[in-house]
Formats: C-alpha cells, sequence, structure tokens
C-alpha cells in the first residue's frame, strides 16, 4: 500500500517551511481572499501590490508576505493564472482574435502574452483554442463557471522557473514579480 | 421526497453573524436552531425548499481540537471550502436584491450559454454561485 503523503515525506527543510508559512488568523484571511475576489472579478485590470493592499486593509509589505502564505503563490503570479484562465476561455467559446484576448484579458503587448501563455500551458493559444473545443463536449454537465476555475492554469513553479528550466538557465528576468 | 439529502452543513466562524446573512439577507428562515452548552446546532431552510437543511456550524469543542478549529476556520476564511450553489429564477433581479442588503459579490451576473450566474460570499468566506438555468432547461 503506498503510503500517505504527508510533510513527514518531505525534506526537513521544506517541511519546516511549510509550518512557518502557515497563515491562520481567519480575520486577516478573510481580507486577503477580498483582495484575490477582486483580482478573479477584474484580472484584466493591473493590481498593483498598493491597490490590492488597501483592499484588504493591510500595508503593502504586510499585504505581499500574507498573501503568499495564505495562497501559495504570489499575488503578480496568481493574477497571472486568472488572465490565462480567462484567455482560454476566450479562445474556446469565442470567435476574438489572438491579439484581441491578449488586450482584453490584461496583457500589454502580444509577444508578452504568447510567451507566458506557453510557458504556464505548454501550447500557443492557436494550438490551445483547437484542443479545448475538442474537449469541451464530456464537461457539459459541470456548471460553466465552477468549470472555469477548474481549468484554471497550475502555477505552482515561476514562469521564469519553468523558462529557465527550459532554457538551461539563459533566459533573463523579463517581468518584475512581487514575493 | 421521503429519502434523500436532508442536512449539509457549513462551517462559519460566528454563527450569529451567519444566521444574520442568511435569513436577513438570503432569504432563508430558521429550522433548527439549539444549544447543549458551547455547542449550537443550528440550520436555516429555503423556504421553497423544505425537505432540505442548510447547517451553520462552528468548528471548535465538543467536536474538534483547538487546532483542527483554527485549522477549519483558516480554510473556510481563506475560501478553500468546495463551492456551493443557489438556483435562481431571475440571476439579475436576485443580485440587485442581495446587493442592496449588502450582499458581498465577487462576480457579477454574468451570462454563459443561455445561463446566467453570479458570485457572493458570505461573511466567513464561503462561496456561492447564484445561477439561473437557461429557460427551458431540465
Amino acid at each position: 500500500m503506498p503510503r500517505r503523503r504527508d510533510h513527514h515525506d518531505l525534506p526537513p527543510s521544506i517541511g519546516a517551511q511549510a509550518n512557518a508559512g502557515a497563515l491562520e488568523d481567519p480575520a486577516l484571511l478573510r481580507r486577503l481572499l477580498r483582495a484575490k475576489d477582486r483580482m478573479d472579478a477584474a484580472s484584466h485590470e493591473a493590481w498593483p501590490v498598493r491597490r490590492l493592499a488597501e483592499v484588504s486593509g493591510v500595508s503593502e509589505a504586510h499585504f505581499a508576505r500574507s498573501f503568499k502564505r495564505a495562497f501559495g503563490v504570489p499575488p503578480h503570479r496568481y493574477l497571472l493564472t486568472r488572465r490565462i484562465e480567462q484567455a482560454i476561455t476566450l479562445l474556446r467559446d469565442t470567435d476574438l482574435g489572438i491579439t484581441d484576448i491578449a488586450f482584453a484579458t490584461g496583457w500589454e503587448s502580444l509577444g508578452t502574452f504568447g510567451r507566458i501563455f506557453r510557458d504556464i500551458t505548454g501550447h500557443s493559444p492557436g494550438e490551445m483554442r483547437v484542443e479545448a473545443r475538442a474537449s469541451q463536449s464530456q464537461l457539459e454537465c459541470v456548471p460553466a463557471c465552477v468549470l472555469k476555475a477548474a481549468q484554471r492554469p497550475d502555477l505552482t513553479i515561476a514562469v521564469l522557473e519553468k523558462r529557465r528550466r527550459d532554457a538551461d538557465d539563459t533566459v533573463e528576468p523579463s517581468t518584475r514579480e512581487v514575493s | 421526497m421521503n429519502q434523500g439529502i436532508n442536512v449539509v452543513g457549513l462551517y462559519v466562524d460566528n454563527q450569529d453573524e451567519a444566521l444574520a446573512f442568511y435569513v436577513d439577507k438570503l432569504g432563508f428562515r430558521v429550522h433548527t436552531d439549539v444549544r447543549n452548552g458551547s455547542y449550537r446546532w443550528l440550520t436555516v431552510q429555503y423556504p421553497e425548499q423544505p425537505s432540505f437543511q442548510l447547517g451553520l456550524f462552528m468548528p471548535g469543542p465538543p467536536i474538534h481540537d483547538e487546532a483542527t478549529a483554527q485549522t477549519l476556520r483558516a480554510m473556510v476564511a481563506k475560501g478553500a471550502m468546495p463551492p456551493l450553489v443557489l438556483s435562481v429564477a431571475d440571476c439579475r433581479a436576485s443580485y440587485e436584491q442581495m446587493k442592496a442588503r449588502g450582499v458581498e459579490f465577487t462576480q457579477e451576473p454574468t451570462d454563459r450559454f443561455g445561463s446566467v450566474d453570479a458570485g457572493f460570499r458570505d461573511p466567513a468566506g464561503n462561496g456561492w454561485k447564484m445561477i439561473q438555468a437557461p429557460a427551458g432547461a431540465k
């Protein structure tokens, strides 16, 4: 029987980190969730830390640190997953062109959109359109909004980290990330 | 209906606050509200669905030790609990009404293939979708 995987199986450093990182104050978490909800509702908008911190009613430094402890990714990276999710939905459900989709989901350049889209999903936007439409039919019984969230791309490792692994550490950072 | 799901519970961090939210803002009514010491069994139901009760429960003793209760409160507060779906006849009308009562919406009414859905949270952090089925859907 496979052993249940819990933090005892992790290297000691990661286990200790996870313990130190757990954030359990419900009142603070609820306020951080509000900022996350606001990004969900308008992921095409710009969400500098100052704006998010204001929604949560905490200082900028406290916000950036706490958000990552609460949700496992820095706020900027969370926003990227939402934008890619939204782009995938538009690719699947509309006939909008790739450029239109890039701008509609909050990207300032088509190049950045295409590169990060490929980094995260492993496909170009055009390939994703074909694939998403092909696999759509069997999921018709799940409420559309729930399904959309379930198909959110997984961004537990940074985009840059993925790119570095692929390119063997030759790629310079092109976006600044708040951690 | 004599057999089927009768009670499903949510965790909330404050039962009085949850009660006010579900009754005053969402239009549920109290089904059962009984106490035994610090324990309080509280369920509400939707007037049009008398066979189903929604439990509004507090993590804590005697059911949970303090560390477990703390974790459950944190999970609710960061929106990690399962999705809940409220079925409505007119999503936009319900949205206007609930918003006027101070419900915290996370998503405005959105059309999706004939259905209309919106999203909101209860004060504890439980996330609801409010869905109006497409006309003629089963």
